[in-house]
């Protein structure tokens, strides 16, 4: 049984308890325990259920590499599903549950399936379910969901409690990892003067070599990196963070870092996650080594762990697996261990070495402390469900034939150590497989490369293949001298730190134990703990010719897990080799992807969440119309007024009474929101000609033009009034919703293709309040106010003048989108809620009416004016809206032109711009099609129009629309079907689009 | 072929899966074929398979550089749907939903296809508009969808928040026959159906050149050496304007990386797929429990196939505010692939200025879903010589003439 031993643990401090629950079950821990250690302190072994199978399981490793040992952790808004109980810091309070299992963990209804496994081998799903068809997604499909996914899933209606946010940052050294190799390496870094930012994801510094023991400058390890983290602190040219991970490495430099700020320690204030958005000139990444599993019988029963896991355990939280531990192992570490447990007084009954010859000094020494060891041995068989019962010894050349039996109820497996090459890869560096390893490392010569070809990711240390400690200082040293340069700074020439070398015997690649296991064992044998992936299924995948990495990858689900296979890709692609005869190397690894571990959503959407999600953008009068019963509409990031609601009536009725007022007497509207675009220069007008279809460089100075834009391919895009300010300067006026885009548009044309022109473009959009006065008694209005001659001598319609109005530097643009007399008028946008505040009370003798954009859509509607958007979809070109007389004959070119000449663009057949009345008067369905008879090839019934704007009109009180239709301006007068949703149609007429006032009186008086 | 059912499961067990034979043969390159089909993907086995099951034409190889599906149809969202706006694309891809419900049983394969319904939000008034036409367009198209309010989309996914501050659930376009399949499954089961009609899928063969000799394709020369034909399909989606390269013709695409993200698995959650363009996020949650979400396409061109992370960021910034029990998941996994993308975002199916040399690409974002309708109609024109009436509009010409099908009208963006 796992427990906390008498003394030993030197992260914890047992003078600090803390109590905490597991599966409602109340439990004790001590400040410094990992949730998994404070679990196994309280004899809690089995932590989860694996995935597929429901198999019980416990922990397999230590850090961030474990698989089995997943939790559904917290409450309400902070519970969080599939947390690592390895990573996981304990603090008081600290409630978790385990995960995938019904009804509970001790008895599973779900393990049914490790009894049928042999009936589910690896892509069962593929090769069945398919009879009767509709079974699948009614019967098998829901079955599967409810039996797989792993941890609960949050409430749908709480909110996250937890805040996030993002940190930018730039460094000339960035190194990844902060056990000894990369203390080493910041710290020759840093000694040449480069800014160095060291990340290290646990909480504590060193990684793994306090465990493992040894001296650095004739001072235990552990010294050595107190030391060195405190001369590192005392720089000014380093950062350190720790609990923040490398999470990945992206082109040029661009490194993600996830730091846990509150994790373990909840109720602290301030964000739980901060994601560092690092730029770094050189990265190191020494990221370390994951010990692998062995591929035996049995391997997944909870007791069976890695044996540097094991080690950490007893080391770091002074917590025992068992009483009895069994050590298996193909290379010398392991023994460290056995040395280990030794020496907290536990039971080794014996060392299981598969090599023929055994190990180097460490083996001498167990053997000196009295440890039996077996050579040329393997584990055949684990005994045991829910925990450890003893282990079957046999041959490892042989089948599993069992020679002895022993009682134990831990087994500490080594297979070898995988160096991280994670962060080296995800941006393209490549792998070398290392024969004597048995490992994948770095290789150098093809490692991520920068927009300049030099390479920009350096690995050090174990990460980089150089296990031995003395080896890993040694290259840590070069790693952080070879960055520094790189970074354009000179290293200072400085001692490499001491380490006295070690003798270990080389280690023996064990890909299967026994080597001949038979196919009972094999498919025992675990590969993958979470996902249930055995050496069985890989060579099954083999076998029906799933070959490639990839493939058997996927036909199996091995490395899918939220490990990502960081402890059994190495052990299941050699096992794919070797079941398919080929080397390693030739087999190759799956693609290694960001994030290194799992990272929180909450920490990717950072702070940009609820109101602050995306800007709301704000005119100046935004807090007039907030006041004023405004009904908001969403257009762009703008908010816009759809109408103004008054006390007892209906958002219909009110955009009914807005119409009418502007029709009858005086409308207001915001129409700030609306695109301003200024472009200067002596080439001004040479560049609106290309850029509009009209003629704007021969528009006189103080007249306004409305204009056309179309793209490349001659379709329209945009339109809006242009003003002529001064003999270089022209103001655009775009659409609401078009004002950046167009002037991107500008923009990529003038830096792409005419950046020679001499052109200036500013988007002065949000500079001025603009407000539109409409209607029979617009000029009264602007009378009353004084200042400017606004009559219709001095400024006609298609005019703008500058001057004081009312005491306001105002320009006036005698311009209507509603067929009414109408001034628009710019003020600064500092000035914009006064004038609309005065126009609206001096106008009040006229019942100024403020409307909203719905009012505006059915005054234009009412004119056959066409809206971007409604009108234009991306595929109308102006000829299509009868707006040909906006395209000047003129001009050799235009932006549109050429595409316009296209066949398909002058063929007679194009649907074309009317006015539609449905003959009840009813208001026609908004995207109806006009139906024509028979259907084309694909059995599609034909079409012959479509509608593109419709209205009630409080006008005409009837319904109105506008729509393109096939030969439509020659079809006056003629009834079309047109579809309703529910399968009827409604007869309607063609009608001229223009529906009020067609020769446009009312906008000249 | 050994037919795959519960039985043959049952039988096998008992021999320890000894008996299961290999879901394709391993082939070595012949010296001539009928048809050579460069592109092991979804979309090139789809077409050898129709080639061989509507045409009968069977001596076919089929070329793949990699590893067969390894492209795009094995790094994608798994979306099926065919509620698009325009004719020639509602009818091609509703061809291919339709393929796809029966796909299993056709080939003897469980490809999971799961109807579980496909919604696309609507999150403004335009959009509602856009949606509302699109339905208008189905009814006429035989493709069954509605336009559904904001209740029933929380009815059919719960963990939606309708009344996000940002940009509210006005309602959404919800086709109720909709849904995904397992993507690698498509590619296998057309591999191992094309194996037993015995076409040649071989891979690690990666196509170095096209030979031609006066306007007409002779063959293609290979790292497995030259390989003849009477016919030449090219199917490399981000690839094609390499291969097109080699055919002496240039295609009116860019290349660019399509980002997509899944995050660990958790308990039933989500049993619908959802689209929310206005915000760029997809969101539909597999069968292993992940939530799989579909971002948007990287600014620039390349073919790198890497993930990369701004957009990433947009995307789950939206769907946080559209799911808000997002935020306490965490993402496992990114990656990109690279779509072919063309000028109006439709694809190209067409014959080229080679004689016998086809095309199939620039299905954009948008290719697994068409998969089978796109393998019947390149099938169909391939054996005709000429597209039949599916793949009509979507020849190369359509950009001379500026005919272009264009499916943002209604969204807004890519599909």
């Amino acid at each position: 049984m796992s427990t906390r031993l008498a003394t030993g643990g030197r992260l914890t401090d047992r003078t600090k308890q803390m109590k905490f629950r597991f599966n409602g079950q109340q439990m004790r821990g001590v400040e410094g325990d990992t949730l998994a250690s404070a679990l196994l302190a309280n004899g809690q072994l089995m932590m989860g259920r694996s995935f597929k199978y429901h198999r019980p399981r416990g922990p397999v490793a230590s850090g961030s590499e474990e698989p089995n040992a997943l939790v559904n952790l917290g409450q309400g808004a902070r519970f969080e599903p599939n947390q690592r109980a390895t990573t996981t810091e304990l603090f008081d309070g600290l409630v978790a549950a385990s995960q995938n299992h019904w009804p509970s963990l001790q008895f599973d209804v779900g393990a049914i399936n490790t009894h049928l496994s042999r009936f589910l081998p690896a892509g069962f799903y593929y090769k069945m379910f398919i009879h009767p068809r509709p079974l699948w997604k009614h019967v098998y499909e829901p079955f599967i969901r409810r039996s797989a996914g792993l941890g609960a899933a949050p409430d749908a209606e709480t909110v996250d409690a937890d805040t996030y946010e993002h940190f930018y940052t730039f460094t000339d050294v960035l190194v990844l990892g902060g056990g000894v190799a990369g203390l080493q390496a910041a710290l020759t870094a840093a000694r040449s003067g480069a800014q160095v930012l060291l990340l290290e994801q646990n909480a504590h510094w060193g990684g793994r070599t306090p465990v493992d023991g040894g001296e650095i400058d004739g001072k235990p390890a552990e010294q050595w990196i107190k030391d060195t983290v405190q001369a590192l602190e005392a720089m000014g040219n380093v950062t350190l963070r720790s609990r923040t991970m490398g999470a990945g490495v992206y082109d040029h430099g661009y490194v993600l870092g996830y730091e846990r700020l509150t994790d373990h320690a909840p109720e602290t204030p301030g964000p739980r996650h901060r994601l560092w958005r690092i730029r770094a000139q050189q990265i190191v990444t020494a990221t370390g080594a994951i010990e692998r599993p062995l591929s035996f019988a049995g391997n997944d029963v909870p007791g069976v762990l890695l044996a540097s896991a094991i080690r950490d355990y007893v080391v770091n939280y002074g917590v025992s697996i068992g009483d009895r531990t069994v050590v298996v192992t193909n290379n010398d570490d392991a023994y460290r261990t056995a040395i280990c447990l030794h020496g907290h007084g536990l039971n080794v009954p014996v060392i299981i070495d598969a090599r023929m010859q055994g190990g180097g000094a460490l083996m001498a020494q167990a053997e000196a402390l009295g440890i039996r060891v077996l050579k040329g041995k393997a584990i055949a068989k684990v005994k045991g469900t829910r925990k450890v019962t003893a282990v079957e010894i046999c041959d490892q050349a042989g089948e599993g034939a069992v020679l002895e039996t022993i009682p134990c109820d831990a087994v500490a497996m080594s297979g070898g150590w995988s160096p991280v090459v994670h962060l080296w890869s995800h941006c393209g560096g490549k792998l070398s497989w290392d024969e004597g390893n048995a490992f994948f490392r770095p290789d150098l010569s093809r490692a991520p490369t920068s927009h300049d070809g030099a390479p920009f990711v350096i690995p050090a240390g174990s990460a980089n293949g150089y296990i031995q400690l003395k080896d890993t200082l040694a290259d840590a040293t070069t790693a952080g001298s070879s960055a520094a340069t790189a970074a354009g700074h000179q290293p200072k020439v400085g001692t490499l730190p001491q380490v006295a070398p070690r003798e270990e015997a080389a280690m023996l690649p064990v890909w299967l134990m026994p080597q001949g296991a038979n196919v009972k064992l094999r498919s025992k044998a675990w590969l993958d703990f979470q996902n249930d992936v055995k050496v069985s299924d890989i060579q099954l995948a083999a076998q029906e010719g799933y070959e490639s990495v990839e493939h058997a990858k996927r036909y199996t689900t091995l490395g899918m897990a939220t490990d990502q296979g960081k402890l059994s890709n190495i052990n299941g692609l050699a096992t794919l080799s070797a079941a398919l005869g080929e080397a390693i190397p030739s087999v190759g690894t799956t693609t290694f992807r960001p994030p290194y571990t799992p990272i929180s959503m909450g920490s990717i959407a950072g702070q940009a969440r609820g109101d602050i999600f995306q800007p709301v953008r704000e005119t100046p009068l935004h807090g007039w119309h907030e006041a004023h019963g405004v009904h908001w509409e969403p257009v762009g990031q703008w908010r816009r007024p759809y109408s103004f609601v008054q006390q007892d009536e209906t958002v219909e009725q009110s955009v009914n009474r807005e119409v009418k007022a502007a029709r009858d007497s005086l409308g207001l509207l915001d129409a700030s929101t609306l695109g301003k675009i200024v472009v200067k220069g002596p080439d001004a007008g040479k560049f609106l000609d290309m850029l509009y279809t009209n003629m704007m460089s021969t528009l006189p100075v103080g007249k306004c033009r409305y204009g056309l834009m179309c793209n490349e391919n001659g379709f329209l895009m945009d339109d809006g009034v242009v003003a002529r300010m001064s003999d270089d300067t022209w103001l655009c006026h775009t659409t609401t919703g078009g004002a950046e885009r167009i002037h991107a548009h500008m923009e990529e044309w003038l830096q792409t293709e005419w950046w020679d022109w001499q052109v200036y473009c500013a988007n002065v959009t949000e500079q001025y309040a603009q407000i539109a006065v409409v209607g029979p008694n617009a000029r009264k209005l602007l009378e009353k106010l004084g200042g400017m001659d606004v009559s219709r001598e001095t400024l006609p319609f298609m005019q703008w003048a500058a001057g004081t109005l009312g005491g306001f530097p105002v320009r006036i643009f005698r311009i209507s989108f509603s067929g009414e007399l109408s001034y628009e008028i710019a003020v600064p946008a500092s000035q914009g809620l006064a004038l609309w505040e005065r126009l609206h009370a001096e106008g009040a003798e006229w019942n100024a009416t403020p409307y909203g954009t719905e009012a505006l859509h059915i005054l234009r509607a009412e004119k056959g004016f066409i809206m971007i958007g409604d009108e234009t979809d991306g595929t109308v070109i102006p000829q299509d809206l009868g707006l040909g007389w906006a395209i000047s004959k003129k001009k050799a070119d235009y932006i549109g032109k050429r595409a316009q000449a296209r066949s398909h663009m002058t063929d007679p057949t194009r649907w074309q711009l009317v006015g539609l009345e449905t003959v009840d008067g009813s208001v026609l369905p908004d995207g109806a099609l006009a139906v024509a008879s028979g259907t084309n090839a694909n059995g599609q019934r034909h079409t012959q129009g479509r509608v593109t704007s419709t209205y009630h009109s409080p006008t005409l009180n009837r319904g109105i629309a506008m729509g393109l239709v096939l030969n439509g301006p020659d079809r006056m007068g003629e009834v079309l079907e047109f579809t309703k949703l529910d399968g009827t149609t409604i007869p309607t007429k063609i009608v001229n689009a223009v529906f009020l006032d067609p020769e446009g009186e009312k906008q000249n008086v | 072929m050994k037919r795959y059912s519960a039985f043959a499961i049952a039988r096998e067990a008992l021999r320890h899966h000894t008996g299961w034979e290999r879901a394709w043969r391993k082939a070595t390159p012949k010296k001539k074929y009928d048809v050579v089909i460069v592109g092991a993907g979804g979309h090139g086995l789809a077409t050898a398979y129709y080639l061989g099951k509507n045409h009968g034409i069977k001596n076919v190889a089929i070329l793949e550089k990699g590893w067969l599906g390894g492209g795009n149809t094995g790094r994608n969202t798994t979306i099926i749907r065919s509620n698009y706006l325009q004719d020639p694309s509602a009818a091609i891809y509703e061809k291919a939903r339709s393929l796809y419900e029966t796909m299993s049983q056709d080939l003897n394969y469980n490809v999971m296809f799961s109807p579980r319904g496909v919604m696309m939000l609507a999150q403004t008034h335009h959009e509602v508009r856009g949606y509302e036409r699109t339905a208008h367009a189905n009814s006429l198209q035989g493709v069954e969808t509605q336009f559904i309010g904001p209740e029933k989309v929380k009815e059919l996914c719960p963990i939606i928040r309708l009344d996000g501050p940002r940009y509210p659930v006005l309602g959404a376009l919800y086709q109720p026959r909709g849904g995904t399949a397992r993507h690698d499954a498509v590619a296998w089961g057309y591999a191992r159906a094309c194996s037993d009609m015995g076409m040649d899928i071989i891979q690690q063969c990666e196509v170095t050149a096209v030979r031609s000799d006066a306007g007409k394709v002779r063959g293609v020369t290979t790292t497995m050496g030259d390989i003849d034909c009477d016919k030449l399909a090219i199917v490399v989606a981000g690839n094609s304007g390499v291969l097109a390269d080699m055919a002496g013709f240039r295609l009116p695409i860019e290349s660019v990386a399509l980002q997509a993200l899944v995050s660990e698995p958790i308990k039933p959650a989500m049993d619908v797929v959802i689209m929310a363009n206005t915000v760029h996020g997809y969101m539909s949650q597999s069968d292993k429990g992940e939530m799989v979400i579909g971002g948007g396409t990287d600014g620039y061109n390349n073919y790198t196939q890497r993930g990369s992370f701004h957009h990433v960021e947009e995307t789950v910034r939206a769907l946080i505010e559209t799911f808000p029990m997002l935020s306490r998941l965490k993402m496992l996994r990114q990656w990109g692939g690279i779509v072919d993308i063309t000028g109006d975002r439709s694809p190209i199916i067409s014959k080229t200025p080679l004689g016998g040399c086809f095309i199939n690409c620039g299905w954009g974002t948008g290719g697994f879903k068409a998969i089978p309708g796109s393998g019947w109609a390149t099938a169909e024109m391939i054996a005709q010589g000429a597209p039949g009436p599916l793949a009509s509009a979507f020849g190369l010409e359509r950009f001379r003439e500026g005919r272009f099908i264009d499916e943002s009208v209604a969204a807004g963006v890519a599909h």
